[in-house]
């Protein structure tokens, strides 16, 4: 290990608080959202438990609505939406790109403190009693009608909606102006794809929900007629403009996962990526048509036939790209030199798990079958394979790939495959019964259920134990080698990618000296021996 | 007697088999794709694995055939769902001509239904087997969503409007009744049965719990009660356009457009009269917003509609043609 590096120079508390480095950054960024990740799981934990019983096993069904609320919004907004962007993103793209640090380093700061004063205004709500309106926040209910602590809940969602703005616009400029020399658009790795396509909805996007925050607060507390058709308001127009960034949001959530998933399989096969150009290409398709499928949440909710038709077929047409990164990513096997580090056990998870996600998304698209299967436990079921058997899975897996970058240190290989696999067989049994309570008609929010659905809730319950311990575990042994593992050296996977080059850790600017490229990512063999086939 | 295990859900309407159908062609298109993406990566896992610390993969850069074919496939079968998604759509969308109407009014947190014979139910519904039934829905508080899993059908209660759903209970029997859209505390509680009936236990169900007043009847009470009688009706000298014959039909509108009488429009004219003033008329009609609840809402909608089925206006001498001159019917 260098002597000197971006963890232990400069010292001091104040050094950490008023950092302006992207790596330390990250880190800060890390320690938040583990912090949240574990309260938002300590509410999906209360969640399973009330369901072990069709008559609720633990609480009264006000305290089940602010625990699954808590859930949503917490994972959603100090989670998944800046879990991989806000840590690897914010650690890896100065680096992937041979650049110093970020294009504004000091917005970089100013991001995470927005982000800890959007927390600290969502905590503030759950110690008020917490906020029982879904993280949906939908009109009237929220708006007039709840008497939870919507508001504070709400500004700190759109609080935090600031820092992923940063984020973005930090990334964009960086990625366009800071590259290294010789380091052109298609010798970028997919993770830098990846996160300019999720920065284009971060920018976009998010002023949308800003705005939809603003009017429901208007509502609520000066009694603006905007949502509720009592005062003169449209409830339905609440859910556009919800959507036109909520759904967005889900490629902000799994975007960034795809871009892991892309290094993760890149550098386990020792193989470039097959097909480079359709899986970057299929993020920016995925980031623009993205914008456009928003009406699919809204088939019940009195949309028009001709509306619905549309959203339809427009949510299928997205749905092209994510399979077309699917195939490549597994046509990248053939042919190449594969190992089955904890990382690429990541990467397989998430294969499987994004497959079932994505190809249950198909179900919701078709109208006809929306219909049923809308806001049941089928809808549960399917965004969580989304967003945590594929954005999750791919921050663990990232999370380790570039665990000895971060920190200098080797994970435990051994204890590390088996909290994967523990991960990968509890999401499942929780998951997949959900697909079939959801069918049968079960209704998501709900505290107390029929009988029949319990031995489905039973299963899910006992899936959520499972996984709840084998989060635990990573928290645990990646903790301990941050102190104690093995040093790493500087590229313990003979990895490819401008990261590798430098030192682990790396020092504070980075680079001793600027790099510059001369082949694309991902290059293992010679470069005269790239073939077509 | 239930199985222990449920794996799927009563097929108890006439779209519920084309639903479910559309739902197996969606799991064995699923399932194929997944299972060959599983075994590839599996294989190509196992044949390729590392050998020796030093390998590398071969370096391929990819092939456009390839990604046209994997581009392609996807995409046709994708737009076969499309379309078989949207047919059966159109199927839950066309409500048939003859249904029964029967209104739903939600609120926090109950159902209240309303037979158009006058019977009230709270959170059981009795329908007849084997006849299309339409429900109009609408919510007084917050969004509410009205689902009857069985019959694979459901659609939001949206305060300030109507939708509306139908189906065509295919067997008797005593079905669940969900609120599908969160609604507050007791959303778990908004919940009850729909009893299907054979056509004469329907007709003796209507017969016992007749109430003496359909809804027509109790909207023609409420139409005199409201007063708007004095204005709504052929002697008023114009001040209000009188409704005989109107529900149905096209209404030509003082700024220039027109609109057709059904639910909705006869709602905002009583809560919003200012909204769509009828060609010819002058804006003088209060708004009668936090008077009328959604039940007499609906009672005086039912009235209206009746008619247009030629009864006599009340307080008006002869049926003649209305101020307010509908276009022809079609």
């Amino acid at each position: 290990m260098p002597s000197r590096h971006y963890l232990n120079h400069p010292t001091g508390f104040k050094s950490w608080l008023l950092t302006t480095d992207h790596k330390r950054i990250a880190l800060l960024y890390l320690f938040s959202i583990t912090a949240f990740f574990f309260l938002g799981g300590m509410f999906a934990l209360l969640v399973r438990l009330q369901l072990l019983s069709p008559a609720g096993a633990l609480m009264t069904a006000d305290a089940y609505n602010r625990a699954f609320t808590m859930h949503g919004v917490i994972m959603v907004f100090f989670f998944l939406v800046p879990s991989i962007p806000a840590t690897l993103g914010n650690f890896l793209v100065p680096l992937m790109v041979g650049a110093k640090d970020l294009a504004f380093p000091r917005i970089n700061l100013l991001s995470w403190y927005i982000y800890v004063v959007g927390g600290i205004f969502a905590i503030g709500s759950l110690i008020g009693g917490g906020v029982d309106t879904g993280w949906t926040f939908y009109t009237p209910f929220s708006s007039m009608s709840s008497n939870s602590r919507v508001l504070t809940g709400a500004i700190g969602v759109f609080i935090s909606g600031f820092s992923s703005i940063l984020t973005g616009l930090n990334f964009i400029v960086t990625i366009h102006r800071m590259r290294a020399p010789g380091l052109t658009w298609f010798r970028l790795p997919l993770f830098i794809w990846a996160h300019y396509a999720t920065s284009l909805i971060m920018i976009l996007g998010t002023p949308v929900i800003a705005i939809t925050i603003l009017l429901l607060a208007f509502e609520r507390v000066l009694r603006v007629g905007i949502f509720d058709p009592k005062i003169g308001g449209d409830p339905v127009l609440f859910q556009h403009l919800f959507w036109f960034y909520s759904h967005p949001a889900v490629y902000i959530m799994v975007l960034p996962g795809m871009g892991v998933i892309s290094e993760l399989i890149a550098a386990f096969s020792r193989k470039n990526v097959f097909g480079y150009s359709f899986v970057a290409f299929s993020s920016l398709a995925i980031a623009v048509i993205g914008f456009l499928v928003w009406g699919h949440h809204m088939f019940v909710a009195g949309e028009t036939p001709y509306a619905a038709l549309l959203f339809s077929i427009i949510s299928y047409l997205v749905a092209v790209p994510s399979a077309v990164k699917t195939f490549n990513w597994t046509a990248t096997l053939y042919k190449g030199s594969i190992s089955y580090q904890t990382p690429m056990l990541y990467a397989f998870g998430f294969i499987g798990l994004f497959l079932v996600g994505g190809l249950t998304g198909l179900f919701l698209a078709a109208v006809g079958l929306d219909i049923h299967v809308h806001d049941t436990y089928f809808v549960v079921a399917h965004f969580h394979y989304i967003m945590v058997g594929g954005t999750l899975m791919a921050y663990l897996g990232g999370i380790h790939y570039w665990w000895p970058k971060i920190t200098g240190k080797l994970y435990p290989e051994g204890w590390s495959k088996l909290s994967a696999l523990i991960i990968f067989l509890g999401f499942n049994l929780t998951f997949f019964p959900q697909f079939i309570v959801g069918y049968l008609g079960m209704p998501r929010r709900y505290a107390v259920y029929p009988p029949e659905f319990q031995v489905w809730n039973v299963l899910s319950t006992a899936g959520a134990t499972i996984l709840g311990v084998g989060y635990l575990f990573p928290m645990v042994y990646l903790t301990w080698s941050w102190f104690k593992g093995k040093p790493a050296g500087d590229n313990p996977w003979d990895a490819k990618g401008l990261e590798w080059e430098t030192t682990s850790p790396p020092p504070t600017f980075n680079f001793d000296r600027t790099p510059v490229v001369t082949e694309a990512t991902h290059m293992y063999g010679h470069p005269e021996e790239v073939k077509v086939v | 007697m239930e199985p222990t295990i449920p794996l799927f859900p009563h097929q108890a309407s006439t779209v519920a088999s084309r639903v479910d159908n559309l739902y197996f062609f969606m799991i064995a298109v699923s399932a194929f794709f997944a299972l060959v993406v599983t075994l590839l990566v599996v294989f190509f896992a196992i044949k390729y694995r590392r050998r020796h610390d030093d390998e590398v993969g071969e370096p391929i850069h990819g092939s456009l055939a390839l990604e046209l074919l994997w581009t392609g496939i996807p995409f046709v079968i994708a737009m076969v769902m499309f379309v078989w998604g949207s047919s059966v759509y159109f199927a839950l969308a066309r409500v048939p001509e003859e249904a029964l109407d029967i209104y739903a009014v939600g609120k926090q947190w109950m159902w209240k239904f309303q037979h158009r014979e006058g019977q009230r139910e709270i959170n059981e519904l009795h329908v007849p087997v084997n006849t299309p039934v339409r429900m109009i829905i609408t919510s007084e508080d917050v969004l509410h969503d009205l689902y009857f899993p069985s019959f694979r059908v459901k659609t939001d209660a949206i305060p300030g409007r109507y939708t509306q759903v139908w189906f065509n209970a295919t067997k008797t029997g005593t079905y669940h009744i969900f609120c599908a859209e969160y609604c507050g505390t007791k959303h778990s509680g908004m919940i009850g049965w729909v009893h299907v009936l054979p056509e004469d236990e329907y007709q003796a169900w209507l017969g016992g719990t007749n109430t003496g007043e359909s809804l027509a009847q109790q909207g023609e009470k409420l139409f005199t009660r409201l007063a708007c009688i004095t204005c709504h009706n052929p002697n008023s000298a114009g001040r209000g356009p009188a409704l005989l014959g109107v529900w149905g039909h096209t209404v030509q509108l003082a700024n220039g457009n027109t609109v057709t009488a059904d639910a909705s429009y006869v709602r905002e004219s009583i809560l919003n009269p200012t909204a769509k003033i009828v060609a010819g008329y002058q804006p003088l009609m209060p708004t009668f917003q936090g008077q009328v609840t959604e039940e007499q809402l609906l009672a005086l909608t039912e009235y209206i509609k009746g008619l247009a089925a030629g009864q006599p206006v009340p307080g008006a001498a002869t049926p003649a043609a209305p101020a307010a001159v509908p276009a022809p019917p079609q």
